[in-house]
């Protein structure tokens, strides 16, 4: 909007019903959003309390425990997504690159229609894909890596007999996030301005140096954007991790043994069914500890796209 | 492409008739002797009994067409929990109430009333092993015990062969698989190993495998402890029998032989069992199994389920359905349909046993 001098009145147009309808409607749904979501922070701290107030006399009676099990819980869902991130960032980029800068136009629209079909696919039928195809197949692979590169402190044995390690789960939740973030680049990877491509190719540039210097820098804010929602989605993913991981309560780095941190999402979703009183409160205690976790990582995503805000559309 | 008028008459018609015709559903219209039983009743319960049940609930509706029974397998703590709170009408446990339990309010029960509990399913728990070359294993119960607290760690440790002459036990790495979450089989599995072998398993009988143990992977629920122990090598876990699918299932020591699981001495050893001390035998079935038993006719290793309902129900609504369908499970012809699932039948005097306080419903 164009900045007026205090002398000049501005005139404000008339307002027709379809633009206080709209202005209206839009209002409203911004505010549902803020609603829903002090509903669901209001409905965790309730259900939470007790078991964050309750003293170890009363949590040892309920055959339950909090405060012990926390570092461990944050620790297995953070490693669990930062993993998942690392084989589907550069994939995801690279697929998205592929389709907007490199692909003819027939097999570009071709790939993102089947990356957006792996999307719909559910967790469950991962979590079935994860532990019935895919552990079997990576357990020979694990138990060359731990014969050969077992100095190395990742690789570590005694190996698992079944494959159902915390890289597996990794594996299988980059191919869950790789949709969303390849969808989401592929969009910004379009939209970088022609006239930025053409003057890095009137320079001489060729297609790499193009894309390293016209399209990266004006999509680091989205790409940014696509890696918070799939890191989202990682954090928060249960049935997939339930299913596949052998889960235990510990913090190791090692990622090819039997004993593997577990997420919270899947934690929850283990010992619900058969829990209790107090046993109930703090498992939805570890879930607003997820909210806390996810508010925060999105908060520093916010502070990264923030520095470059001409170029994002949410600012 | 070109549609025609009748062209989409047909597809019409077809769509209609798809409609209409998939209302007419299976159990309609067939049985032996329909009767006029009606209305709908919920039970929760434990997953163990969930095939039994859902073959009960299947030939029952079918007799009965008016009826509808539904069955949801979440687990036995959330069906206890579900009954005492009233939102099932009755529930299936693989252990009995506890005292505490007992001792609360039962919401959908005239107050002051007792609950009941009836033996209704009765399965043996197999030790599964997915090693290969490794066609019969025998194991006894403390070196069971010792796999999978991880103090044998190898297929061919001399405590294995010892009790194995004969076979060729591979050097592979032994992976011992529990379950991950709360389980009915687990309970029954520690129980067994805390009496036979109290030196090597230290432990009290749990739902929950025991956190100490540091050595091992974990399953989620019945399917996921098949699934690993199938997908994996070196694997040995413990399963309901009826769900052992191809895998290798051990032979276990009773007193001086081994003995496979089956049906037949499961059976045999809950008739074996002496009833839980301080119920009333009238109203409950409830037992304490014999694990140390050394009769070799019966396997020890067996998980007994539950039916947990009101004696006497606060609405008097759905009564008659309930004791319908609780009293078919007990009966022979369900306990035959149990037996097709992979249970051991209940013995014709247990049949009576439960019977009468079946019939003794309000």
């Amino acid at each position: 909007m164009a900045k007026v001098s205090a002398a000049t009145i501005t005139a404000r147009a008339k307002a027709r019903l379809g633009d206080r309808v709209f202005e209206g409607v839009a209002v409203a749904a911004g505010v549902i959003i803020l609603a829903v979501l002090a509903a669901v922070a209001i409905f965790l701290i309730a259900k939470a309390m007790p078991a964050l107030v309750a003293s170890p006399a009363e949590l040892e009676r309920a055959n339950t425990d909090f405060w012990p099990f926390v570092p461990p819980l944050i620790f297995g869902t953070v490693w669990a997504a930062l993993l998942a991130l690392l084989f589907a960032l550069p994939l995801a980029v690279g697929i998205a690159l592929f389709i907007s800068h490199y692909a003819p136009r027939k097999l570009a629209q071709g790939l993102g229609y089947v990356i957006d079909l792996l999307a719909a696919i559910p967790s469950v039928v991962f979590g079935l894909w994860g532990i019935l195809v895919l552990a079997p197949a990576v357990r020979p692979l694990y138990e060359w890596l731990v014969n050969n590169v077992g100095w190395f402190p990742l690789f570590a044995g005694p190996v698992s007999g079944t494959g159902r390690t915390i890289l597996t789960v990794a594996v299988v939740l980059a191919v869950m996030i790789l949709p969303i973030i390849t969808a989401l680049c592929r969009e910004v990877f379009l939209q970088t301005p022609r006239l930025h491509e053409e003057a890095a190719l009137a320079l001489g540039a060729t297609r790499w140096e193009v894309v390293k210097m016209a399209v990266l820098p004006f999509g680091r804010a989205g790409i940014i954007s696509a890696t918070m929602l799939g890191l989202g989605r990682a954090l928060g993913e249960t049935m997939a991790v339930a299913m596949v991981l052998s889960p235990s309560i510990l913090i190791s780095f090692a990622l090819l043994q039997s004993q593997n941190p577990t997420t919270i999402a899947a934690n929850i979703a283990l010992k619900f069914p058969e829990a209790a009183g107090l046993g109930i409160n703090s498992l939805i205690a570890t879930g607003l500890v997820l909210f806390v976790i996810t508010f925060v990582v999105n908060a520093l995503a916010r502070l990264v796209i923030n520095r470059r805000k001409e170029f994002s559309g949410a600012n | 492409m070109k549609i025609t008028r009748t062209g989409l008459a047909i597809a019409a018609v077809a769509a209609a008739s798809a409609l209409v015709l998939s209302g007419c559903a299976a159990n309609e219209g067939g049985g032996t002797t329909p009767s006029n039983l009606s209305g709908s009743i919920a039970g929760v319960g434990s997953s163990a009994q969930g095939s039994a049940q859902e073959a009960w609930v299947a030939a029952f509706q079918t007799s009965n067409p008016k009826a509808t029974v539904t069955y949801d397998p979440q687990g036995s703590g959330a069906g206890v929990t579900a009954f005492m709170e009233g939102g099932a009408l009755f529930a299936g446990s693989d252990s009995p109430l506890k005292d505490e339990e007992l001792a609360g309010t039962f919401a959908a029960c005239v107050p002051d009333t007792a609950p009941f509990e009836v033996a209704n399913y009765i399965s043996a728990i197999a030790v599964v092993y997915n090693v290969d070359g490794v066609d019969s294993l025998n194991l006894d119960s403390a070196t069971i015990a010792n796999i999978f607290t991880g103090k044998i760690t190898m297929w061919n440790d001399p405590a294995i062969a010892a009790l194995n002459a004969g076979v060729t036990l591979p050097a592979t790495a032994i992976t011992a698989v529990h379950r991950a979450d709360e389980s009915g089989t687990t309970k029954n599995f520690t129980d067994y190993l805390s009496k036979v072998a109290p030196d090597a398993w230290a432990f009290k009988a749990d739902k929950v495998w025991p956190a100490e143990i540091t050595t091992g992977e974990a399953a989620e629920k019945t399917s996921g402890m098949a699934d690993t122990v199938t997908g994996g090598v070196g694997t040995i876990g413990y399963i309901d029998l009826s769900k052992a699918g191809k895998l290798g299932v051990a032979n276990v020591k009773v007193g001086t032989e081994f003995v496979a699981p089956s049906a037949a001495g499961a059976a045999a050893a809950f008739a074996a069992s002496s009833p839980l001390e301080g119920r009333d035998p009238a109203t409950s079935m409830a037992v304490s199994v014999d694990r140390k038993s050394t009769d070799p006719t019966t396997y020890p290793l067996i998980l007994v389920s539950y039916i947990i309902g009101c004696q006497q129900y606060a609405d008097a609504a759905n009564v008659e359905l309930i004791k319908g369908y609780l009293g078919y499970i007990v009966s022979a012809a369900g306990q035959d349909v149990a037996a097709g699932v992979g249970a051991a039948p209940l013995t014709a005097a247990n049949i009576t046993a439960a019977e009468a306080i079946i019939s003794a419903i309000k």
